[in-house]
Parts: C-alpha cells; structure tokens; sequence
C-alpha cells in the first residue's frame, strides 16, 4: 500500500481528535480524542518505519534501518497509558468534587 | 599686621555668643553690660584705629586666612581699615553703643530669655555690619550685607507671636534679597572677567583696562540694584516702613544709622567704578530724588510717629544716593554721619515717647508733652531742626553739600531737591507740634502714665543732640571759611570726587534759598499744627499719600498675586496633570492594556487549547515559508 | 583595605540584624555599627597611602568584572556623607519605635552599604550592581513602614528609578562590547574612543538613569511622594544621600567617557536644569505640607547642582562638590525638624502649625539656623557651594546665571515662609500641648549645626579634598 493512505488516515485520525478536543466538553471524551492524536502519530511512525525498512531489510536482513520509529511507538504508548491512569485519577477526583466532568466548570486559572 | 582689626569684630561677636549661649542663665544687668561693653570695647578700638589712620594713612590689608581657594579662584577673609571705613566704624560702634546702653533700659520689661535673645540679636548686627565696612573684598563685604539682613529680620519679627510683624520681617529679608541678587551678580561679572574682587586690585588702572564700558554700567547697575534694596530706595522701598514693627532702638540702629547707609558705603566704596559710568551715575541720581521726593510727599500724612521718621529716612537715603549721582561722594558719607546723629536722635527720642505712653505710637492721641518730658522734647527739637536743615546744625552742612552738587551736575535737580529739603521741614515739625505741643489727647490712665524715661534712656539722647549739632563742624565748605576736613580726609579713599564748580556767591544764593525756603515751611507747620493738630481721616490726595500711594496694593497686584497664581497653576496643572500625569498615564496605560490581555486568560481548558492549535498552526506556516516572508519583509523594510 | 571595609562592616552588620529580635538591642546595634563605619570612613578620608585607599579582586572573570574599589577625593567626601547621615538619622529618631525594628535597621544598613559601594565602585558592572542593592532596601523600608499611600508612591519610586537603571545597563553593556578587551573597568570606558554618534547615543542612556535620580526636571515626581511617604529616616537617606549617587555618577561616569555628547547637549541640560530650579522654587511656595516642602525645595538645590556640573568650570564643579556634602546634612537637618514636629503635633499641615517657638525655643533656634543653611546666607555651608556653582554658571552662561539666581530669592520666600508658618505666631490647637524636643534630636541638630558653621567658615579643607578629581574630570573633558 502507498505511504499516501496511510499519511491520508493518520492526519484524519490527528484532525478528528482535535476538533474532539476543541468542542467536546466531556473530559472523558476530551480524553479518548487526545488519545486518538497519539494513536494517528504511532501509526503514521510505524508507516514510516516500515516504509524505510522495507528496502533495507530485503537487502539484509540484520538491518535496523527505520527501527526508531517503532522505538517510539512504544515510548509513546508507555507515556499514554501512564498519562491515562494519572489521567483518569485526576478525571475521578474531578468527579467527586464537582459532580461533573465538564471542563467548563475548571475555570479557577481565571482568577 | 595690626591685630587690633581683628578685635573690633571679635568683641560683638563674643558678646553675641555669650548672651546668645547663655541667656536662660545670666541675669538682665549682666546681659546689657555684656552687650553694650562689647560694643563699647569695639568703639575704643576703633577710635585708636580712626586716628593711626588719620596720622598714617591707611592700615595694610592682610588676609585672616583664605576662605575660598581654588585653582585660581582666590578669595581671602581680609579686613581692610582704611578713612572711608574707619569712619563707619566710628558711626557703628559710636552710635551702636548709645543704642546698646538705651535699650537696656526700653527692653527692660521683657522676661530675661528674650532681652538676652535681644541683646544677640544686635551684638550679631553690629558684628555683621563691621565685617560689612570692613571686608577688604566684594564677598566678605557680601557676607556682612547678608549677615546684618538676618539681623534685621530677626530684629523687626523680635516680638514673633504678632504675624504681621514676621511678615514684615520677611518682606524686608525677601526685599534686601532681590537687592542681593544684583549684588551677587555683580561679583560674579567682577570675578569672571577681572578674575577678583579685592578692592585694591579691582580699583587699578589694570583690571579696568579688562573691562568695556559695558562691563562697568552692568556691574554699576547691578551693584546699584543690591544698594537699592539695602538702602530702601524706589523700587524696594517698601520694606523699611513696615520694618518699624521691630522695636524702636533697632529701628534707630538699623533701620536709620547703620544698615540702611550699607548701599551708600558700597557705592561709595566703588566710586572707581562708579565714575566710569555716567548712565548708572545717571540712574542713581534720578532715582535718589524720585525716592527722596515720594517718600517725603507720603510723611506728610503719616501718624504713627515711626512711620513719619522711617519715611523720613527713606527719603534722606534719596538724597544720599543723589549725591552719589552726581559724584559728591564725600557729600553722601557726610550725610550718612550726620543723618545717622539725628536720625538716631529722633528714634530714640519717638522710642522714648512710645515708652512714655505705654506704647502708643498714634500721634493724634499725643500732644502736649513738652510738659512731662523735657529732655525727650528738647533732643527731639534739635533732632527736627538739623533734618530740617537750619543753620548751624549737623544736618545743613551735608545737606547744603550734596545741594551744591546737584546743582552744579542740573539746576532741576537741585530745585527738587530743596523741593524736598522744604517738605522734610514741614513733616518733622507736623510731627513735633503734633506730638510734643498742643495738649494731651490720649486717655487719663495714659495721662497718668507719662513720665519723662530713666537715665539710661535720655543719656544717649543728650550726647546724640550734641553731636547733631556740633556734627556739621567736620565738613564746613570752603565758602564759609571752613577747611571741610572731612573732604581731605577721606580724598585718599574717594579719588574720582570732583568738587563742583560753583563761585562762592552761587553757593552763598543756593544755600540762602534752601534756608529759607525749608524755615518758611517749618514755621508754616508749626503754626499749623500747635493749635489746631490735623485729626481726622485725610481726604482726597491727602487719602492717597496717607495710603502711600497705594505703592504695596500695586505690588501685590502686579507681581505678587500673578506670581503667587502662576505658582498655584503650576502646583495643580502643570505638575499634578502634566508631569506626574505623564508619568502616572505611562503606568495606567500599561495596566489598561494588560487588563485587556488578561482576557484572553479565560480560564476554560478549551480555549488555550483552541490558541495552542492556531500557534501551532501559524508556527507550521511561519517555518514553511520561511523564505517567503522573509523575502516579503525585506520588500517591506 | 579601607574601602572593601567600609562596605563590609555595613552588610555584615545589617544581616545580623535582620535576626534581631529586640528593639533596643536592634537600635543599639544600628548605631555602633553605623558609629564604626564612620569612623573607617573618617580614617579613610584623611589617608593618603593608595595601597589603603584601592580594593581589588577577582569578581566574575568570566565577564571581565573584577571586585575594584577607589577611594579619590570626591568617593572620600561622599563616603564620609554616606557615613555621617546614618548615625544621625538613627540618633534624631532614637526613641521613635518601629515594628520589627531588627529588619528595619537591618534594612538602612543594607542601604547604607550598597551606597557605599556605589561611592566606591571603579567597576562600571559592580557599580550597577551597588546601584540596585541602595534601591532595593530602600524600596523595602518605604514600602513596610511608610506612611498611608506608601505602596503607590513607593512603587512609581522603584519602577521610575528602576526603569532609569535599566537604560543605564543597557549603556553599560554597549560600552563594554566597545572597549577592546571586554572590560568593565573604568578606565577602559575612560580609555574608549568612541565616535561622536555614539556618544550622543550612549549619552542618553546614562544620563536619563541619572537625570531621574538627582532628579533633573521633569524627572523628579517620584520624589516629593516618595519624601513624603516614606519614614523620616529612610527621607534622610534618600535625599541626604541617595540622590547625591546620581550627581556622583555625572562626575564619574558621564562627564569624563563622553565628553563631546556634554559638549553637544549641555546647553539643553543647563536650560532643564534651570527650568526645574525656577520650578520647583516656585511650587515650594505654594505647599502646606512641610514634607513636600523640603522635598521642592532640594528638588530645586539639586537642579541647581545639575546645571553647575553641565557648565564645566572649574569653579563650579568644584563647587558642586563641596555642595554635595553641604545639602546633604542641611537637609537631613530639616527632616530632623519635621519628623519631631510630626510625632509631637501629629501633623505637617502648615495651616495647622504655628507658635512652635513659644513651646519648643531650642528646636526653633535650631531650626532657624537649617532654614538660613536652606537660603544659603553667607557663613553657612551652602553659601560656599552656591556661590561657587553661580560662579561657574554664571561663566558658562551669563542669562542662565541670572535666571537660576533668582531662586535665592524664591528660596528665601519659601523656607522664611516655612519658619514663620510653623514656629511664629500663635499656637494652634495642635501645637498647644508641644513641648520642646528631647535632648537627642537637638544634640544632632547642634552637631549638624557646628558642621554647617564650620564648613561655611572654613571651606578650604573640603574643597582640598575633591581638588584631585575635579582636576581629573576637567583634563578629560578639554582632552577632546
């Protein structure tokens, strides 16, 4: 498959997750939305990763060459999902003190 | 060098820091011995000086120690005893000894803090006034015409609980201060362009060959405009009537003997100069019998007894300086002797009437006190008639000299000035009959009160009238087959005096006219007013001479009030909105403009979110066509 | 030796007291330090070894700023200024008590040092650095124990001044980027040849830092509210002192590094200067508030100085020197007097003041010799420095001369009006109850006195001192 779809879909995925961010209220869906960004970025590397690969690894087979991208992919999914327990902790807490978990009522920064 | 210069000025200033020092501790005879017996020493010393001077010229000038010194900047503490000064001295310690032992007894009645206080305040005077005539340069004699200025004002705002007494304390110091201001500027043209202010190197063929004519008529002028207001002459004249409010003795010192002739030494001093300078000479003439004429139209209609003589002062100082115009300087210092004799004379005898009268100075509630008070009214008889000008007393000689001077310089000036010689006449003897003749007009109890003053008081009347009389004797013109001593001896000192060229008939005719003329307004006077004295409230141009010409309403209207508006519009527009608003308005308007900023801190997650986007956004496009818009600024700029 | 000493004894001393608890220890502690560095600073003033008189090490050789202190004529004058104010404003205000008095002393000796060092610094980095440790204890001490609207006008003080500061760093750094071995010492900035625009440029930098300082019209509002808020101590320090760093630093640091800008700008400099004299003079009359009063009043004295310096005779330079030292202890004198009038009636409301001699006659005598200092009569000290700096203006300029002088007279106006207003007439209804001031505050205004009679009787000693760097300045002004 050409690289094109898959940079087609990744920035889909990107724009579909910030226009979720921007205009939804829910935190949690706010939440799913930046993971969606994070997800479109890993299989944008992985895409590219495996694009650089290809050539390099039917020539050798021992080649490394791309192999960072996927590097990150699991960096980034390490991240995320430490994001999303502090995440959700702070989404819970959120919860029990405002009976809410719309974004609009953290606005104490204005003040 | 001859240390006995060094003690005429350490006396009083001694007696000044003992009595000032030590006031609350000393008793009241203790303080007046202090302070008279400074002055006394003081006037020994320099009556042993007058006559070394007299047998060998004039004492070397030798610096004390050099009180400004740099680069080339030099300015020593010198004193300079010489005939024009040793004089002075001789009038200050003289007559400031008289007025030392007199208020011994005037001031008798305040408690002992402020008789010391008073007895400081006039040994300061005294010692200011002799580093005054006896400075050997422009500056210290500065530092002698400032000092005695303070004297003067703490002397008129002695009694400080009575505000309309500071004021007059202040306008006189802020008076003599514009005065001062010409003088300062004098000195700093004298220093910037001959390099120096001693007087025996200004006054030499050298330095003034550093100076255009120019130089010299500002200088003189600038001299001029600093003796003006020493010497209450138009237009700072102001201030000497309303300095009456010190108490009587001072005003017999200061403000008539000593203080007031300072401008008439100065220029005297600088006659070198002076003479230089036809268009000062000019100037001070006419503004000597302009001062000596208005000040005498407003004695006529004066009634406080302190009034008439302190605008008689102000206008014998006009005539003074018309002899300084017309450069009979010798004439101008021979009227400043005897005017100080009988002006003294006069203040002291009007001190010892207010005294008598419980503090009275009103002469419509005077009269008739020949009775209780011989030796006063006698003294202030002779007093009147030498101002007057009658033959053989102090006061015609210098006056009849300056005269003849004037008349030889213009007849018109002449003619104003025995103009003005007649109407002094008239007010002195409005004054005696006033006062001393007629009946008593004031109360009983003040009736009760009169007594003739203690001895210590009529002391030093009887030895002034003496001296107003036989004063004369050391100037009698050539004409009356004198040897005018005087002339001859202080000719060392006053070298461009030129004596006028007048036949003796000439002068037999001027001096005949002026006699007359002044006796025929005395006894007019004195006819008027022993009967009949003038009571009521003057109308038509008598209201405008009584209100002085309504000269102060002027002042305060034309120069004043701006000023003091100009000052408020400065304090409330210009520095409050202007300035400081300027300032103020930089902060404001870096607030206003965060508080706008501070809206974009809405507070919701979303919105940062949305401009965190964007930024990123425009960064994308920034770094994308970077070449593009750098290329586009480089059109732009 | 001496001059690191000088600034030693003040910081170390201020710290310990920030940790004192006590009041009376904490005042105690203010004095003998201060008392100490007075006499270092008189022992300074009178030596003559350089090895005693210079101070140098190694600072931030990274940037080329070495730790270089000097002590010439006119630092010795100014230390000895610096030195004398402290001990007297503390000894005047002896028995007023502040809250947290260990940090309030501890604060005036902070002050005190960072003044010091900017007196003494010959390192243009270390002299910026000294420039702000004044500012910022200053801004400390006006800010806590000043009086009702002391956080505004404290706070147009620090940014005004500040804002000032920060242009003369901006100066500082382009004329090190100029000197040729990156240096911030301050004979490389007197050895730079810097071309005629760039000294007009720089010019501004420096002296805009410095016309808010001394202050130069019509950079001077921040000081009559910040005299008048402040606690009478630190006013004493401020003006006796603190603005003298900003006449200090013409002489130092403007005059002798761009000589042809003073050249260029100096007629528009005498000409504000004289403006402000003129000014400020005539505002001084119409105040009520005896604060404010003196604050126009040196506004004014401080004007004159500016114009003086600009004229560049040597007579006048010298006598800004000499002034220097004399309008600082005639001012700390006046803000004696208004403080113990202050805390006995409650008020500096002249309309409500009057008749003060009858109850206080000590204070009035006092006083009235500071007000005759104020008007600069002749045998007081300022006469000598007026006379002086007239003079030198006067040769610059003969019609500037003329106007400015008539400030003698407005000055007499103003400070008689002063005395009669608050000591003369009768008593008020606040000043019924006064008596006359404690035994303190008259002892410092009679030392004050015997200075003010003994320098305006005999000068020549002062002016010997500061004879070497005028001469200084002088050479590099004309070497252009």
């Amino acid at each position: 498959m050409p690289i094109q779809y898959y940079i087609a879909l990744s920035v889909c995925l990107f724009c579909i997750g910030i226009v979720g961010v921007l205009t939804r209220r829910n935190v949690i869906i706010i939440f799913m939305c930046i993971e969606l960004m994070l997800n479109s970025v890993n299989l944008l590397l992985v895409a590219f990763s495996k694009m650089y690969n290809a050539p390099a690894f039917a020539a050798n087979p021992a080649s490394t060459v791309g192999i960072d991208g996927q590097l990150f992919v699991f960096f980034i999914m390490v991240v995320a999902a430490a994001e999303v327990s502090v995440g959700l902790a702070i989404i819970v807490m959120m919860y029990r003190n405002t009976h809410s978990i719309d974004v609009n009522f953290l606005n104490r920064l204005k003040n | 060098m001859n240390n006995l210069v060094y003690l005429i000025p350490l006396f009083p200033l001694a007696g000044f820091l003992i009595n000032g020092l030590f006031r609350k501790s000393l008793n009241k005879p203790l303080i007046g011995i202090i302070g008279s017996g400074a002055i006394l020493a003081s006037f020994v010393v320099s009556l042993v000086l007058f006559f070394q001077v007299k047998s060998n010229g004039a004492l070397p000038v030798e610096a004390l120690f050099s009180f400004i010194n740099v680069h080339d900047f030099k300015i020593d503490f010198a004193f300079q005893v010489d005939q024009l000064s040793s004089i002075f001295l001789l009038i200050i310690t003289g007559i400031g000894f008289l007025i030392h032992v007199y208020s011994t007894s005037y001031m008798h009645d305040e408690p002992t803090e402020h008789f010391g206080r008073y007895f400081a305040y006039l040994n300061l005077f005294v010692f200011s006034m002799l580093l005054l005539v006896m400075g050997a340069n422009f500056v210290i004699m500065f530092i002698g015409w400032e000092g005695v200025g303070l004297c003067s004002y703490l002397l008129i705002g002695f009694w400080f609980k009575n505000n309309n007494y500071n004021y007059a304390a202040k306008k006189a110091f802020v008076m003599n201060r514009i005065g001062d201001l010409g003088f300062l500027l004098a000195v700093f043209w004298l220093l910037a362009k001959v390099g120096t202010v001693n007087y025996h190197d200004v006054f030499t063929a050298e330095s003034l060959a550093k100076l255009t004519p120019t130089d010299i008529t500002a200088i003189t002028l600038l001299l001029f405009v600093g003796a003006a207001g020493k010497s209450a002459q138009i237009p700072l004249y102001t201030w000497l009537p309303d300095a009456m409010a010190g108490p009587t003795p001072v005003s017999a010192l200061i403000h008539a003997a000593t203080m007031v002739t300072a401008g008439i030494y100065m220029i005297a001093r600088s006659n070198v100069l002076y003479s230089l300078a036809h268009v000062t000479q000019n100037v001070i003439a006419i503004i000597g019998i302009a001062t000596a004429l208005l000040a005498a139209t407003i004695a006529l209609k004066q009634n406080d007894i302190k009034k008439v003589l302190a605008y008689s002062t102000v206008s014998q100082l006009g005539y003074m300086f018309l002899g300084l115009g017309v450069g009979a300087y010798t004439g101008a210092v021979f009227h400043v002797m005897t005017h100080a004799f009988f002006k003294a004379l006069l203040f002291l005898g009007a001190g010892s009437v207010i005294h008598a009268a419980g503090g009275e100075q009103d002469i419509r509630k005077m009269g008739g006190l020949k009775k209780y008070m011989p030796y006063t009214h006698l003294t202030f008889l002779v007093g009147c008639i030498a101002i007057a000008g009658m033959p053989p007393f102090s006061g015609f000689f210098s006056k009849d000299e300056i005269l003849a001077a004037a008349y030889a310089r213009s007849p018109i000036l002449w003619g104003l000035g025995v103009l003005g010689a007649a109407m002094t006449a008239f007010y002195m003897f409005r004054l005696y009959a006033t006062t001393f003749l007629g009946s008593f007009r004031g109360t009983h109890d003040q009736e009760h009160h009169l007594h003739e003053s203690p001895a210590a008081m009529t002391i030093p009347l009887v030895v002034l009238a003496f001296l107003s009389v036989i004063g004369g004797a050391v100037g009698v013109p050539e004409a009356l087959h004198g040897h005018h001593e005087l002339h001859h001896f202080l000719s060392p000192v006053l070298t461009t005096e030129v004596a006028p060229e007048l036949g003796h008939s000439t002068e037999y005719g001027l001096m005949a006219v002026s006699v007359v003329l002044a006796l025929a307004a005395l006894l007019f006077a004195l006819n008027k007013f022993s009967k009949k004295p003038e009571l009521g409230e003057p109308t038509g141009f008598g209201k405008v001479l009584a209100n002085k010409w309504y000269i102060d309403e002027l002042y305060d209207a034309v120069i004043v009030n701006p000023l003091l508006k100009f000052a408020d519009f400065l304090k409330n527009v210009v520095e409050k909105s202007g300035i400081d608003g300027i300032v103020n308005g930089v902060g404001r308007f870096v607030q206003y403009l965060s508080r706008q900023l501070r809206l974009l801190q809405s507070g919701q997650v979303g919105n940062y979110i949305l401009f965190m986007v964007l930024s990123i956004v425009v960064l994308f496009l920034v770094f994308w066509n970077q070449a593009i818009i750098l290329q586009f600024l480089q059109k732009v700029f | 030796m001496i001059p690191s000493l000088l600034i030693l004894i003040p910081v170390i001393a201020g710290l310990a007291s920030l940790f004192i608890q006590n009041e009376k220890a904490a005042k105690g502690w203010a004095l003998v330090a201060s008392l100490a560095t007075l006499c270092l600073a008189v022992a300074g003033a009178c030596s003559h070894r350089v090895t005693e008189l210079q101070a140098d090490a190694s600072w931030l050789p990274a940037l080329g700023s070495r730790f270089s202190l000097s002590m010439d004529g006119m630092a010795k004058m100014l230390v000895l200024l610096n030195a004398v104010a402290l001990p007297l404003a503390i000894g005047a205000t002896y028995k007023n008590s502040y809250e947290k008095s260990g940090s309030f002393y501890g604060l005036l000796l902070l002050m005190q040092a960072g003044m010091m060092g900017v007196f003494l610094a010959s390192d243009a980095l270390l002299f910026y650095f000294f420039w702000e440790l004044a500012l910022i204890p200053a801004y400390f001490l006006s800010s806590k124990w000043g009086g009702e609207k002391r956080i505004q006008a404290t706070f147009k003080f620090f940014v005004y001044t500040f804002a000032g500061s920060l242009l003369m760093l901006v100066g500082i750094l382009y004329l090190y980027f100029k000197t040729p071995e990156h240096s911030f010492a301050i004979q490389a900035f007197y050895n730079l040849h810097l071309s005629d625009s760039e000294q007009f440029f720089a010019f501004w930098l420096f002296f805009i830092a410095f016309a808010i300082k001394i202050p130069i019209f019509p950079f001077h509002t921040w000081q009559p509210d910040a005299y008048e808020q402040s606690p009478t101590v630190v006013t004493m320090l401020l003006s006796g002192v603190m603005v003298k760093m900003g006449i200090y630093a013409v002489i130092r640091w403007l005059l002798p590094v761009f000589p042809a800008a003073v050249a260029r700008y100096d007629h528009l400099v005498i000409l504000l200067s004289v403006i402000g004299i003129l000014y400020a003079s005539l505002i001084a009359i119409r105040q009520d508030d005896m604060k404010r009063l003196i604050a126009y009043s040196s506004i004014a004295h401080l004007g004159l100085m500016a114009a003086a310096l600009f004229a560049k005779q040597q007579v006048g330079i010298q006598g800004v020197m000499i002034q220097m030292f004399n309008h600082g202890v005639n001012v700390i004198g006046l803000w004696i007097v208004a403080d113990a009038i202050e805390k006995q009636t409650g008020t500096r409301k002249f309309s409500q003041l009057g008749g003060l001699a009858q109850k206080a006659p000590g204070l009035a005598i006092l006083f009235v010799i500071m007000a005759f200092a104020n008007v600069a009569l002749p045998l007081t000290n300022a006469f000598i420095g007026e006379f002086m700096m007239f003079n030198g203006l006067f040769r610059h300029s003969i019609w500037m001369a003329a106007i400015a002088c008539i400030s003698i007279i407005l000055a007499a106006v103003y400070t008689l009006g002063m005395v009669q207003k608050v000591f003369y007439g009768n008593t008020a209804p606040a000043t019924d109850h006064s008596v006359d001031s404690s035994l303190n505050i008259k002892l410092m205004l009679a030392i004050l006195v015997i200075i003010i009679i003994a320098l305006g009787v005999y000068p020549q000693p002062m002016l010997q001192l500061t004879n070497d760097t005028v001469n200084a300045v002088l050479a590099k002004i004309h070497s252009i």
